[in-house]
This record gives structure tokens, sequence and C-alpha cells, in this order.
């Protein structure tokens, strides 16, 4: 462990050490700022307005829920790359549903899926002791599977979203997005179990220290299972979330969410080797992201060098998070 | 100054300062050794010692003063500098990469590997598996070789902090032997532990760090014991008395809290049998590698015996996960704090964590509950929570407080101590034993595996003596005397009994 004197990055380091989640959120801040003259300059008008915002939040709310499940995660040290799949399962079959069903029920049986998805995972790593990566990624896979034989199933049904999904996912009231209802108390409940619940608490010190959790008495593939059980509910909520701001299901709906999630976890400040984050972290870590999207999109920049600046940046910000908050 | 003459130090630190954020490690540190001369670094846990070494070998940067090395100051960017300049540490925590075996280990600090098995052999540890991984290997092994790979880069100052912690009596003296013979050579040591009889044994002179700052520099002489640990505590500590604990158990009545018999895991352990009472605390005394460590992991749940029976409260138990064995009242404290600790956590989470290890708990934690718990563990064991952000922040002896208070924190009925003390200071030494006997008295069982001899008459009721994997001898508090037990770990006493087994 080297440690550099009391100078200005140590001190810094100290400063984002205790407070990372302020750090975030200069950075967004200046982003934001970044965005605005950016827009100024090359338009002449303000870009950044309520619209802008209630838009902007939409996405990061929708990025922040399927990020949940990769923060709570990789608490652990594990990851759930099944997730944007099981997001997708769910929406597709509660639009498929929704017309003989009616709302309700079509979203109960739809979260069936998730549960299985879920309990698969919890098995696989928990008791078969699969290496997560691998575990999430084949189970997605097969969803993906069952979701194609699904498709050709109903292909002569109608799909059609919820009303109450449209309202929380498109609706505004007093300016703000109707999804906040859903989403303040997730985030609420999140940050307040990650610390103050024996399962929070459980999922750090899998993370930290297997061995240790043993000794101490717990038994590492109850917890597993439970959260990669309570990471696929979440994923199936946050596939009905957003399927109400897309308005249509698709096959690929949720889809390009999934890496940006596992970036918004990891800009928030979740160590990927597990045992350190916050779930605070990562959702300013979404809005990070919303807002690097806009501005990369009003620079007017070709899809591909899009793409290519926004993972130079995601790693750069990490990098330099994960240097400075590691130090000494 | 560019030559050095023979009276000059090589090494010479003095006003040497360090903060980690709001925490000041060091304020005032000063250290000076000659050619040929070892220097104890005596401390209580926390004084900062071992930043001191990471200091000097340039691990760590310090803040100010001045460090002269034959004479001429400056300080090393990094410990590869500093072992090229002559100066090679052994730290506290072992050094070796868990997951490369140990030929890569020597490989990449570029070690001789001729000269690390001679080291090798000569310390005790004659077959070196060089394609094992390191991270299996026992930790008196990893000391070993770390010592070994120090002593293979032929340093002229070697700093040795805490290397005899782990390890049992057996081994010690195989490195008080060597440590000796590298001062007489010409080198010099820099050399710390919490063993007063390692210091008298070997080392010229002392000197006493106290809270960052050095108080005391003395020669080692009949008698100073005493000196230095006023120096190092501020206050004279008062003497206890080695009470030859009277072995009134609790409930004499009635099955014994923990009967073995016939117990043989591995290799290593064949047929150990003994009782352990409530209200009584247990010895166990062996030299490295007779089969303790088995032992321990299969009361503890960590391995199934091949044969023998666990019984508890007269009940037959068998232990599949650790939960089995804490749920029949085993508490495990292992010999190696890694093993035990969170250490990217917070202190407080990682003293109340098998509060929540059942699923029945995994709900909202009561936090003032938890609070109180967590600081009456604190309190009751000196930790120093400065830097109780993370665990890894914690100096050595603290972070080995942690792994107890835990277990402090929760209660316990059966106690299984696996070297509890180790790189603790005399003073918290002294309170951990009070402590075992307050939990004996409360009607705790407990097994103490201790590599110090001398602790089996502060602590312990009665001990059993393996030796090759049996229990050879049994021997109660009132006579087990160093020379006593000595003479029975090495398997010398010649009646192969099983210990406390009536008829
Ligand atoms: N990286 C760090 N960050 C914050 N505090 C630290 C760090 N490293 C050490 N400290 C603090 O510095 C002080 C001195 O620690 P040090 O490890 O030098 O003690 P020590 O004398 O070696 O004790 P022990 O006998 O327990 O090994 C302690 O209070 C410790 O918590
Ligand atoms: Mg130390």
């Amino acid at each position: 462990m080297t440690d550099a004197a009391s100078s200005a990055p140590a001190r810094a380091a100290g400063f984002l050490r205790r407070y990372p989640v302020v750090t975030l959120l200069i950075l967004l801040a200046v982003l934001t700022a970044g965005l605005q003259v950016t827009s100024l300059i090359m338009y002449g008008k303000p870009i950044v307005n309520q619209l802008w915002f209630g838009n902007r939040l939409n996405y990061a709310i929708a990025l922040a829920m399927l990020a949940a499940c990769q923060t709570i995660t990789m608490f652990t040290g594990g990851i759930d790359l099944s997730a944007a799949v099981v997001a997708t399962i769910v929406a597709f079959v509660t639009a498929t549903l929704t017309p003989s069903l009616g709302a309700g029920p079509a979203i109960l049986v739809a979260m069936l899926p998730a549960l299985a998805v879920g309990l698969l995972n919890g098995f696989g790593i928990g008791v078969c002791r699969v290496h997560p990566l691998i575990m999430t990624l084949g189970s997605g896979l097969i969803a993906t599977g069952f979701l194609l034989v699904y498709q050709r199933t109903v292909i002569a049904t109608g799909t059609e979203v919820p009303a109450a999904l449209v309202w929380l996912g498109t609706g505004r009231t007093l300016g703000l997005p109707n999804v906040l209802v859903v989403f303040l108390p997730f985030a609420a409940f999140l940050i307040w179990a990650q610390g103050r619940w024996g399962f929070g608490r459980l999922l750090y010190a899998v993370g930290a220290n297997e061995n240790a959790a043993r000794l101490s008495g717990v038994r590492i593939w109850q917890v597993h299972m439970a959260l990669y059980l309570v990471a696929a509910l979440i994923a199936g909520l946050t596939g009905l979330v957003y399927v109400g701001q897309i308005r249509q299901a698709s096959l690929s709906l949720a889809l390009p969410l999934l890496l940006p999630a596992v970036a918004a976890t990891v800009i928030g400040g979740t160590s990927i080797f597990g045992g350190r984050g916050s779930y605070a972290g990562t959702i300013v870590g979404a809005m990070i992201l919303a807002v690097l999207v806009s501005l990369l999109t009003l620079l007017q920049i070709p899809e591909g060098a899009r793409r290519i600046l926004f993972g130079a940046v995601i790693l750069a910000v990490t990098a330099v998070y994960v240097r400075l908050s590691d130090q000494g | 100054m560019a030559e050095t003459d023979s009276a000059s130090p090589v090494l010479d630190a003095t006003g040497v300062s360090k903060r980690f954020g709001p925490v000041v490690a060091l304020h005032d540190a000063a250290l000076r050794v000659g050619r040929g001369e070892i220097v104890a670094l005596m401390g209580a846990n926390g004084a900062g010692k071992s930043t001191l070494v990471k200091i000097l070998t340039g691990a760590l940067r310090h803040d100010g003063g001045t460090i002269r090395i034959r004479g001429r100051e400056g300080h090393f960017a990094s410990p590869a500098a500093a072992r090229a300049a002559g100066l090679v540490p052994v730290y506290q925590e072992p050094s070796l990469i868990p997951h490369l075996d140990v030929a890569d280990n020597l490989r990449l600090t570029r070690t001789p590997r001729e000269a690390f098995l001679r080291w090798a052999s000569e310390l005790g540890a004659p077959d070196v598996p060089l394609d094992e991984m390191t991270g299996r290997l026992p930790l008196a092994t990893l000391r070993i070789l770390d010592l070994a790979r120090a002593l293979a880069s032929e340093p002229e100052v070697l700093m040795l902090d805490e290397m005899t912690a782990a390890l049992p009596t057996d081994l010690v003296e195989r490195v008080l032997k060597v440590v000796r013979a590298q001062a007489d050579a010409g080198r010099s040591i820099i050399y710390i532990s919490h063993r007063f009889a390692e210091i008298a044994a070997i080392c010229d002179r002392a000197t006493v760090l106290r809270d960052g700052a050095t108080v005391a520099d003395l020669p080692v002489e009949p008698g100073v014991e005493e000196k230095i640990v006023e120096q190092m505590l501020g206050a004279a500590l008062t003497p206890v008395v080695p009470a030859a604990h009277a072995a009134a158990a609790v409930a004499a009545a009635g099955p014994p809290r923990l009967r073995v018999r016939g117990l043989s895991v591995g290799p290593r352990l064949s047929d150990v049998s003994f009782d352990l009472r409530a209200g009584e605390v247990l010895g166990v005394v062996a030299l490295e590698g007779q089969g303790q460590d088995q032992l321990f992991d299969a009361l503890a749940g960590f391995r199934r015996p091949d044969r023998g029976t666990i019984e508890v409260d007269g009940t037959a138990r068998s232990f599949r996960h650790p939960a089995d064995a804490i749920a029949a009242g085993h508490t495990l404290v292992p010999g190696n704090r890694a093993d035990a600790l969170l250490m990217v956590r917070p202190v407080r989470e990682n003293i109340a964590l098998p509060l929540i290890a059942r699923p029945a708990k995994w709900g909202p934690i009561n936090m003032r509950e938890e609070a109180a718990i967590v600081a009456e563990a604190i309190a009751r064991l000196q930790i120093d929570t400065r830097a109780q952000g993370e665990a890894r922040r914690l100096s050595g002896g603290n972070q080995q407080k942690v792994t107890i208070a835990r277990w402090i924190a929760t209660g316990v009925r059966t106690l299984l101590l696996f070297d509890p003390t180790r790189g603790i200071d005399v003073r918290t030494k002294r309170q951990i034993y009070g402590l075992v006997r307050d939990l004996a008295a409360q009607g705790a069982a407990i097994l103490f595996y201790t590599s110090e001899l001398k602790e089996i008459q502060a602590a312990c009721d009665r001990s059993i003596v393996i030796f090759n994997g049996r229990v050879v001898d049994e021997i109660a508090a009132g006579e087990a005397t160093e020379a006593n037990l000595m003479r029975a770990a090495y398997g010398l006493t010649g009646r192969d009994h099983a210990a406390g087994v009536p008829a």
C-alpha cells in the first residue's frame, strides 16, 4: 500500500472516501452545466429545461432500477447479466396477456418467468457454485430462447401495454414524472436495507470475505438464493416500468440497458470485487449516464464515434474514481 | 558524510511523523541501529511499530523527520528500492501472494531459489512444496517462508515485524538462533515482538514507542522488562499472580459439555480423546503441525472427521457446516485473522456479523441495541478504534482483538480459541486471560490452543499435549511449567494416554 503524503491528491482522496456520493453529484452538476453551455454555443438556446429534465429522469430511473440488480449482486462480488432479458420477458408477457386476462392477472403471470430465472440463478450460483458471470449469462440465453418460443405461440394475439403502466411511464404530475411514485420508495427502501437490514449487511460480508461469513455461521447458499431471486424480481419490475415508458413491447426491449446499468453501478462506486458500494452511488451513476447520452446526442456525433466516446468516458470516470477512492 | 565508520549507525531515523487522514500514527519516532546489533522495537498495539517499519522500507512515505541510511539522508520510493539497498522487511502479515505457488512468488521477487531453500530448512521447514499455492499453506509455514525469502537476499538490515507471533516454540527457537547468528555476522536487525522472553534472549537494545513517539531507548539487561512495560504503557503493570485455578468446574455433575472420542481428521490427527467441562479452560499444547489445526477445524464444522465422535452435552453431533457447530454452541476464533475479518468493512459490522447470520435475523437491525453490544465489546477489549472505518486500517493487534470481540458480543457456550493472543500486547493479553476466566466462570467451556507456552499457566485449568496426532499427556495447571510442557510437546514423557478419559 503506497500512500502519497498529505498532498492535494491525498486530501481529495480522503474527501472522496468519506463522501463518495457528493463527489459524484459534483461530477453530475459539471456535466449538466457543460451540456447547457454546449447547447448555448451550438444552437444559441438552452437545452436544460423542464421537459428535458423529465425525459432524462425517466431514462435514469429505468437505468437505475436495472442497475439495482447489478448493485446488490456486486456487493457479493457477483453480477446479474440475465436482468435485461428478465425485464424484457416480463414486459412482453404482460403486453401479450393483457388483452385476454386484463392488466392485473397478466402482470402476475408475467412475473412467474422472473421467479424461475431468479431461482435458477440462485441455485446455480449458491448451490452448484457456478461463477455468477457464467451462470447469469447462461440463464439469460436460456430465457431468451423461451421468449422466442413463447412469441411464436402468441403470434396471432395483439399486444397492449396496460394503461396504468403507460400513466406511470409517460405521465407527469406537477411537472414531475409519475414513475417517481414507484422509484422513490424503491430507492429509499434499498438504501435503508443495504446497511440496516441483516440481509443487506450479509451481502457486503459475503463479498468482503466469504470465509469469514461462513465462520460466523452464515450459510452462503441461502444468501445467494435469496439475492438472485430478489434481483430477478427487481428486473421484472424494471421491465414493467420501462414498457410503460416505451409503450410498446418488443423482443429486445430492455436489452440496450444492460451494459449501461453495469456501468452506472461501477461509476457509482460499487466495487466489482464485492464488499463495498452503495445504491445511492448507483442512482447518481445512472443520472450521469443519462446526461452523458444527452450530451453525445447533442454534439451530433455519428453513432460509431458516439459509442466510442461513451465507452471511453465510462472507463475514465471509473478509473479515476477507483484510483482515488482506493488509495491510502 | 559519504562513508561510514564502524561506530556510526547503519540506520538512524529521527523525528519521523506520519498521519493517515485524521489518525496520527507517528509523531516523533526515532530509531537507530548499528552494525551487528539487534534492536527491539517495542510498543503497545497501535503504537506505530509497523508503520515505522513500512516507512523505513519504502512502503509508506513519511510526512516529516529524517532518515539516514549509512549516514546518507533520504528515503526509499518503494520496497524494491529498499531491498536493493539492503533493507529487507518481514512484514506483520504474510506477504507471499496467495494465488501463486511458492516458486512463482520467488521468481516475482528475484529470490535465489537455492539460498531460499537452504534458509527454509535451517528454519525448520525442510521440504518446501514449491508448486503449492501459497494460500493453502498454514500460517506458521507462511511466516517461515517470508523469513527465508528475506534472508536469501542477504540483507544488511533485517526488519522482523512480529515474525514469531504465529510460531510454536520449536520454530521460535530456530528463528532466534538464525537471527542471532545474522547479527554476529555483522548484520543489523530490528526486531518487533510482544514476547519478552525473545527480547531478553537475543536483543541488545530496546527502543520503546508510545502513541507514535519514541519514549525510551534501553539496553537489554536483567530486569529491563518492567522498565520497558512501564514506558510502553506509561504506567506500571501490576504483576499477575499465576493463579493455579482450582478446576472447580461449574457443572461438575452430568455429562461434560464436550466429549471427544477417537477423533481422526486427515493424515495429521489420529485418535484424539478428551473431555471439556462447562466452566473449564482446557489448554492445548503442540508443536507445529501436530494436528491441532485439524482438531479445531473439525470441532468448528469446517472439516468432517474421518473417525471418532463429538458429543455435546451427552448427545453425539456431526457438523456439516460451521453453522451446525455454532448451533451446538461452538464458536471458533481462528488462528489466521485474515480468515475471520471483513477487511474492507467497518469494525462495527465485523463485530456484529454473527448476530445476523441466520435467515430469521435478515430483517431490520435494531441499530441502538447493536451499537450498545458493539461498544461494550470494544471497551472490554480496549480496541483502538481511531481507524474503525475499515478493519484493514487497524493495527495487527487491534485486528486480532476484533476477531475475539465478535464472540464476546454474541455470548458463548463453548469457545474454541486458536492462538487468540497472536500479536496482542502485554496489557491486553492479561485482559484476555481475565476475560477467558470470566467466561468460564459464567459457565462457558473453553478450549485454548496457544503457541506461547506461558499462557497455559496464565489462563488454563489443565492442558492436553498433542504430539503426532495424538494426546500424549495431560498436565494440570500447577505443573504446567514451560519446561514440563516442552518436554511433553516433544513427545518425551513416554506415556501415551488419552487425557481425561475415565476408564
Ligand atoms: N492505512 C491506514 N489508515 C488509517 N490508519 C492507519 C493505517 N495504517 C495504520 N493506521 C493506524 O496507525 C496506528 C499505528 O498502527 P501500526 O500498525 O503501526 O501499529 P503497531 O504498533 O504495529 O501495532 P500492533 O502491535 O497492533 O501491530 C493505528 O492506530 C492504526 O489504526
Ligand atoms: Mg504492527
